[in-house]
């Protein structure tokens, strides 16, 4: 192994899928073996089969459904507001200065803590996880896409400027293709983090989706369901992550070249 | 009065973090006749991209004015064309794309825009990488698709600041001829700014020293060889001569600069 040597495609996919493998081995073996009881941790073959169990009795599916619905839907509303206002931000610096102070206040202010107050003023239905997950992201997305704006290579907007482009030509063709491919992958990055918002705001106050389950998953010690729940998160964080890289390569060739 | 005229030119930047500000260029005066080639020769950090930048209206002037065909420049413009001392392509653009960016600034219909783009490419040889992104390119070829992009708009002057300063020695001659040669063609008013002695005497009518920091020009060179001109006038006795002077004008500035520590 040297620094930065790359690694060949196949031996990549082999190398991830082993820690995987490893991963599972050493979870069968610590069950299995009874190293930890089974009321604290269900070995891999309870968790497959408690899951089925949710799929096909429960209705599984549906909150799975549900949850990806909450995460989906908050988030492309915090990526309306976001992205414009982070753009204005950096492309305009009296912008920037109104609302840059607050937001970075904002961006600390735990989004989980104020499950409560939400739930008092839109009740515990979608309204209240919508607005979790959208408070949870607005002020993340505005505040990086900003920066990735302001980054612009000042030559760039020279050039333009000696060709003839205008204050709208200047942004609209020039900064926000230069931020573009980085505001994708800012949104790929939070949309992770949305996912930790709507499992809390289900596991605090919620009678449907993956969150939901899990607490009452609690409730039954069935450590396998909660297992299989957390699982199948990761597993959809995985194709949504996929997605979006997928995405990202096919609208800006330019930018992994 | 047709062409570029700097009245009164000078630039000072503010200190930076508390330091005492620093002079880049003394009132300067110049005029660029148009369809003149002017070479600008200095030592680094004499103020020739400031005074470059200011002919573009990327910069303002501390004191002093410049017109265009006697109207005052304020801002940036079309009518100026600049090429960059770095690479300055649009990364998210192709070579004919990239090309096409001032026209389609300018509403050109993109009928016309891609005829435009086609002439150029065939001119500086990058037809073939059309669709290119500027990554995929070296870099003699990034600042001949940036020559070809400052062209399209088909501007009243050209701003070239080092535009060959990063490649080898090789290449660098051969984009000498092609700008020459794209010079000689459209005799377009240009502003040249090098280090390279050989280079300002092969390309320009009038090559202008400036001194070191902070730069006001010192001495002026007419080059009085006749267009077209060919490689081999390097190798000729009249070229060397020219060269020798310009290289004891330069040497005596380029010792004060390095002394000053610039
Ligand atoms: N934005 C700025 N703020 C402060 N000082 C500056 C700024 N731009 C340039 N200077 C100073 O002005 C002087 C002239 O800079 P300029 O870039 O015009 O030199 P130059 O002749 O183009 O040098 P080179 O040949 O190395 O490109 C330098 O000493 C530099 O430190
Ligand atoms: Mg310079």
């Amino acid at each position: 192994m040297k620094p930065l040597e790359p690694v060949s495609p196949a031996a990549r996919v082999v190398l991830g899928i082993a820690f995987f493998v490893i991963f599972f081995a050493a979870w069968a073996a610590v069950t299995f073996g009874g190293l930890v009881p089974k009321i604290f941790l269900a070995d891999p073959v309870t968790m497959l089969r408690e899951g089925w169990y949710l799929i096909t009795n429960h209705g599984f599916l549906v909150d799975i459904g549900v949850t990806v619905w909450r995460v989906v839907g908050g988030f492309i509303l915090a990526a309306l507001v976001a992205v414009p206002l982070g753009l204005a931000m950096g492309a305009y610096k009296p912008v920037e200065a109104f609302f840059e102070p607050f937001v970075s206040f904002a961006r600390y202010l735990p989004a989980s803590a104020f499950i409560p107050l939400f739930i008092l003023w839109a009740g515990v239905g979608e309204k209240q996880k919508l607005l979790v997950i959208f408070v949870g992201s607005v002020f993340q997305i505005v505040l990086m896409v900003a920066v990735a704006v302001g980054s612009i290579r000042r030559d760039l907007v020279e050039a333009a400027l000696t060709l003839g482009a205008r204050d709208q030509g200047i942004v609209a063709r020039v900064m926000v293709p230069y931020a573009a491919p980085q505001i994708a992958e800012i949104l790929r990055l939070v949309l992770g983090w949305a996912w930790t918002y709507v499992i809390v705001a289900e596991l605090i106050g919620s009678s449907s989706g993956i969150g939901h389950m899990i607490i009452e998953s609690q409730a039954l010690l069935a450590t396998g369901q909660m297992i299989f729940g957390i699982i199948v998160i990761g597993v959809i964080g995985l194709i949504s992550d996929f997605v979006f890289k997928a995405v990202n390569q096919k609208l800006f060739p330019w930018s992994t070249i | 009065m047709s062409g570029v005229v700097v009245a009164g030119v000078s630039r000072t930047f503010p200190g930076v973090r508390g330091g005492a500000p620093v002079q880049a260029l003394a009132p300067v005066d110049l005029t660029v006749t148009e369809g003149d080639f002017v070479a600008i020769l200095g030592p680094s950090g004499c103020g020739k991209s400031t005074l470059l930048r200011i002919v573009a209206g990327l910069d303002r002037p501390t004191t002093g004015t410049v017109t265009l065909d006697g109207k005052p420049v304020s801002g940036p413009g079309a009518d100026r064309g600049m090429v960059f001392q770095s690479y300055t392509l649009f990364p998210w653009l192709t070579v004919a794309e990239n090309i096409a960016f001032g026209p389609r600034e300018r509403g050109t219909p993109s009928a016309e825009r891609r005829a435009i783009a086609e002439k150029l490419m065939a001119q500086v040889g990058l037809t073939q990488f059309a669709n290119h992104y500027p990554k995929q390119l070296s870099g003699g070829m990034q600042q001949r698709a940036a020559l070809a992009r400052a062209l399209a708009n088909d501007p009243k002057v050209l701003l070239l600041d080092e535009p060959f300063g990063a490649l080898d020695h090789q290449t660098r001659s051969l984009m000498q001829e092609l700008l020459l040669s794209i010079w000689e063609e459209h005799r377009k008013t240009v502003l040249f700014v090098t280090h390279d002695i050989e280079e300002a005497v092969f390309m320009a009518n009038r090559v202008l020293v400036m001194s070191a920091r902070p730069g006001r020009f010192k001495s002026e060179v007419a080059i009085p060889f006749a267009h077209p001109r060919s490689y081999k006038l390097k190798t000729t006795p009249d070229f060397s001569r020219l060269e020798e002077q310009l290289t004891e004008d330069i040497r005596s500035e380029t010792i004060i600069a390095v002394q000053a520590g610039f």
